[in-house]
């Protein structure tokens, strides 16, 4: 099986899907001919011609609203937002629109669309290329919002989305772009939308995670073999809805619970999988349920030391680790 | 009956048939209009916001749509535009009396929250301006595909304040999509009048700046309506790119049911604007013209008002949401958790 890069992955499965499915088209800026700043969309310009990858204004919500039209009139678009610290000025039509097209019809209108954005941080991207902010779009019924962590889920998580009749939100972790390789199939195969995997299986701490986290957590995890512990991690990769059945039953399974994100913690994802668990898991638990994420700061700042006091690293998830071990 | 060419009244070119169904269209939208501010002020219907004023352009834009084929994003006070392209006044009084059966949204958005998938007419919320990117991008896959449909969109003066205004006009220009925008100004938005919404009075006059025509038309005078709604869907139809209508017309009524328009407007301008009501002056001028005899006026308004009461009278007999409805159709499964 080849091996691919986390970007080529995404790439594969869009242009597989654009060779199967003519409806797919692209929109967004630097798309076509740069191929996307981090060259994500590199070739399908060359490949698919100027309106099936189209360069757009520099307005983001033009870019969703235009493909949430060209969604109700047969389109299969994704609308590619440069960084996700900009998809801000399209939240109206994320989420006053899109979300709400099925609902508010009574089932007579929908928005097959995919909306991608890159997030995360520690690329020196300072406080506007390094947000995580996907948890305010967890909170909106009517999306779909994914994280891949692998190259294997990009490829088949963006196959899924694209043929979602709903508006998929598609984050990327642009850290993991060039850095995570993996194992990727050839040919057409899709990876569910609403279902978290078990990477790393134990019994004695379950780590509840997504995005680049999945790898830092992984790294983590290794140091406490020596010491006997084993770790359970599950890749969340379904932020909504969420995967409640794996979450229950990977911590109901340890006992204990750590939930770690790239995101600052207060009304995250975390605290979304710590309420289910405080909820359906009580009486399981050996240990209070820990979270680890960033501080409560507005964003991840430019200097060297400032960035890695903010990023989540295997140290810190270690240490984590420890003290639940030791509880 | 004939219409003489050299009639200088400016129907030249529209027949008697089209110009009774121009009048016949907007009658039907003012009693309806009527008939859901009366239900709303018996305390039948909770809310009402109203087209009336507004009938002649958005009548006259309809005629020219192909229902179902070309792609309408439109705002509120649609009301009339719907009607011509084939949604009933039992559809907007199921909508206004939030019936089951409402097909604009089952009975959950408030009225005036036009949508019809059937009909092309494409879902609306209330945020202001959003739905002109919609029509942008219906127009952008029609083009695409070769197609030749108009993708049409409508806004207040207000709407052209919002974002979204420059950045629709701006894509379809670059792309030459035929879209045809349509400001239906009329001086308000809610309270706020037109002097301190823009510095210009005309919204058109933004046409230069995307390098597509700017019309503005007496939105009060069906005819003139109807003559430019004919030749820019014609000319969008054609691939010579949008064009930006600007309709000057009038608000006959508060901006809602819950809003009272003497708190911020004179009792005399009021008085003054009915004298300059579409409806009423077009229906003089078609009787002038031999259009519609004497008699014609109100045959017509008989039978439209009997088509109503029978709308009425059904709507209020339809069934209520089923409560455990509100969960169903969030996502295509119908699971929304």
């Amino acid at each position: 099986m080849p091996t691919k890069t986390y970007l080529e992955a995404i790439r594969d499965g869009i242009r597989e899907e654009m060779q199967r499915d003519e409806r797919v088209m692209i929109l967004g800026e630097d798309v076509g001919a740069k191929g996307g700043v981090f060259g994500v969309t590199d070739g399908l310009q060359k490949e698919f011609g100027e309106w099936r990858v189209l360069d757009s204004p520099l307005a983001e919500s033009c870019i969703v609203g235009v493909a949430i039209g060209a969604a109700l009139n047969g389109m299969r678009p994704i609308a590619e937002i440069q960084f996700q610290d900009f998809i801000l000025p399209a939240v109206d039509q994320i989420v006053s629109e899109a979300a709400k097209f099925r609902y508010r019809s009574n089932n007579d209108w929908n928005v097959p669309m995919v909306v991608r954005a890159p997030f995360g941080g520690g690329v020196h991207g300072a406080l506007y290329h390094s947000q995580s902010i996907e948890a305010i779009f967890c909170h909106i019924p009517g999306l779909r919002v994914v994280v891949p962590s692998t190259p294997y889920d990009a490829k088949g998580m963006i196959v899924a989305a694209l043929r979602d009749p709903d508006p998929v939100m598609y984050f990327e972790h642009k850290r993991a772009y060039r850095a995570v390789k993996g194992e990727v199939p050839d040919g057409e195969y899709t990876v569910p939308l609403d279902r978290a995997a078990v990477v790393r299986e134990g019994a004695d701490i379950a780590v509840f995670t997504y995005g680049m986290m999945v790898h830092t957590v992984l790294n983590a995890a290794e140091r406490l073999v020596p010491d006997g512990f084993e770790c359970e991690v599950v890749d969340l990769r379904a932020l909504r809805p969420l995967d409640h059945d794996a979450i229950v039953a990977s911590a109901r399974k340890c006992g204990k619970v750590l939930i770690v994100q790239e995101a600052n913690l207060a009304v995250s994802v975390s605290s979304e999988v710590a309420a289910i668990i405080a909820q359906d898991c009580f009486e399981h638990l050996d240990a209070p349920v820990m979270r680890l994420g960033g501080p409560e700061i507005p964003a991840m700042p430019f200097s060297p030391p400032l960035e890695q006091f903010y990023l989540v690293t295997p140290d810190k998830v270690e240490t984590s680790l420890r003290e639940l071990a030791a509880y | 009956m004939a219409i003489s060419e050299t009639d200088t009244r400016g129907q030249a070119g529209l027949d008697a048939e089209t110009l009774r169904a121009l009048y016949r269209h907007m009658l039907r939208s003012r009693l309806l209009d009527e008939r859901l501010w009366a239900l709303n002020r018996q305390g039948r219907a909770p809310f009402w916001i109203s087209g009336m004023g507004h009938e002649a352009v958005q009548v006259a834009f309809g005629m020219n749509l192909r229902p179902g084929y070309d792609w309408v994003a439109p705002y509120y006070r649609d009301l009339g535009l719907t009607l011509v392209l084939g949604m009933t006044p039992k559809d907007h009084l199921l909508s206004a009396l939030a019936r089951a059966d409402d097909p604009n949204s089952g009975g959950r958005q408030m009225p005036a929250h036009y949508g019809c998938h059937r009909l092309n007419i494409i879902t609306t919320g209330s945020p202001v301006g959003t739905q002109l990117l919609h029509a942008a991008g219906a127009a952008l896959a029609a083009r695409m595909r070769g197609e030749d449909s108009v993708a049409f969109t409508s806004m207040g003066e207000g709407g052209s304040s919002e974002g979204d205004f420059h950045e629709a006009l701006n894509f379809a220009a670059i792309h030459k999509l035929a879209v045809v925008f349509v400001v239906e100004n009329n001086g308000f938005a809610i309270s706020v009048p037109w002097d301190k919404q823009m510095p210009t009075p005309d919204v058109a006059d933004r046409a230069q700046a995307y390098g597509i025509p700017g019309v503005v038309v007496d939105g009060e005078d069906p005819m003139a309506c109807f003559r430019v709604a004919r030749d820019t869907i014609a000319r969008a139809r054609s691939g010579e790119g949008p064009v930006l209508v600007e309709a000057k017309v009038l608000r006959l009524t508060s901006h809602s049911s819950d809003d009272d328009q003497r708190r911020y407007r004179s009792a005399e301008v009021l008085e003054a604007e009915k004298l300059r009501d579409c409806l009423s002056r077009f229906r003089v001028t078609l009787e002038e013209l031999g259009v519609l005899s004497a008699g014609d006026a109100d045959e017509m308004r008989a039978e439209l008002v009997l088509e109503l009461d029978r709308a009425t009278d059904e709507a209020e007999a339809a069934a209520l949401p089923e409560p455990e409805s509100a969960l169903r159709h969030v996502l295509a499964d119908g699971d929304g958790t």
